[in-house]
């Protein structure tokens, strides 16, 4: 088990995600998927736009203010080269689509209301992930 | 409506979004070594990811179970739709490329847009691209119509 193992602030954590989803469906009625929330204010419907950008502007501005507070939360070199984020970044939001959800929209709501085709993507997705990790951290040897 | 509830609805979303923004730098999420350390299960694994979807899942749950019984949500006129059911390629094909770039980078797209409010340089290279992919799917499949699904 790595050492930067967190049980504790992972959990907390997870379960202040739960309550956002919880009250955003709640509240609003809606799936706190995230890339569902971008792409639908991306290409706005009537009436679709308003509560995504300011869910959006929630989230971001959460950033802007945390980096402030607790700077070691975030990044602060890159995971990886610029053009491999470029890459994976469009592999991201072209497969979020054709899939129908992240880990938010599939990994949270969709298993949390015990959806058998989220699990399915997550699993999917999870194991795409490790399979890649896996070549690139033990194959290829690029750290 | 009164303006307390106005000011509510307006508020709601955002309210929402800073709290998941809070639980996702809280959990650790927002450093992709904590995302990459989960997927490389031949390296030194951190299980921390599987502790984060068990506390985001669990209230979940019965926040589902809550909606189920009302007729309409607090602030808005109704439900969504629910999601479809269907398990077919694009939904694997989609999730497999996307745990590829997940895997790639170590971000998935709630906390990269959180590490982008904070200014990450990384986050400042993927979230445009993130974007242009969402768009280049459209163009590649103009057959669906407007966003849908599980999120």
């Amino acid at each position: 088990m790595g050492p930067s193992f967190t049980p504790v602030s992972s959990l907390i954590g997870g379960l202040l995600i739960g309550l956002s989803a919880a009250a955003l469906l709640l509240g609003q009625g809606r799936i706190a998927g995230i890339t569902g929330i971008v792409d639908g204010a991306l290409r706005p419907r009537a009436g679709e736009l308003g509560w995504r950008l300011s869910f959006l502007a929630g989230l971001v501005g959460a950033g802007l203010v945390l980096v402030r507070l607790w700077p070691r939360a975030f990044p602060t070199s890159l995971s990886a080269s610029p053009w491999l984020l470029v890459v994976a970044g469009l592999l991201v939001g072209f497969g979020t689509r054709l899939g129908n959800g992240c880990t938010s929209g599939h990994g949270v709501c969709g298993i949390g209301r015990t959806s058998k085709r989220s699990l399915v993507a997550t699993m999917s997705f999870m194991a795409a992930g490790m399979a890649t990790v896996f070549v690139l951290h033990h194959l290829v040897g690029a750290k | 409506m009164t303006t307390t509830t106005k000011v509510l609805r307006q508020l709601w979303p955002a309210a929402c979004g800073v709290l998941f923004g809070v639980g996702l730098a809280l959990s650790g999420m927002t450093q992709p070594s904590k995302i990459i350390g989960f997927l490389d299960v031949a390296g030194h694994w951190d299980p921390s990811l599987a502790f984060v979807m068990a506390g985001a899942v669990s209230v979940y749950f019965f926040a589902n179970r809550i909606a189920r019984r009302r007729a309409r949500p607090l602030f808005a006129p109704a439900f969504s739709a629910l999601p479809q059911s269907r398990i077919d390629a694009r939904l694997i094909v989609g999730a497999v490329l996307f745990g590829v770039g997940w895997g790639l980078s170590g971000f998935c797209p709630g906390p990269v847009l959180v590490s982008g409010g904070a200014g990450a340089t990384a986050a400042l290279w993927f979230v445009p691209a993130m974007l242009v992919g969402m768009l280049l799917y459209h163009r590649f499949d103009a057959r669906r119509s407007g966003p849908s699904g599980d999120g």
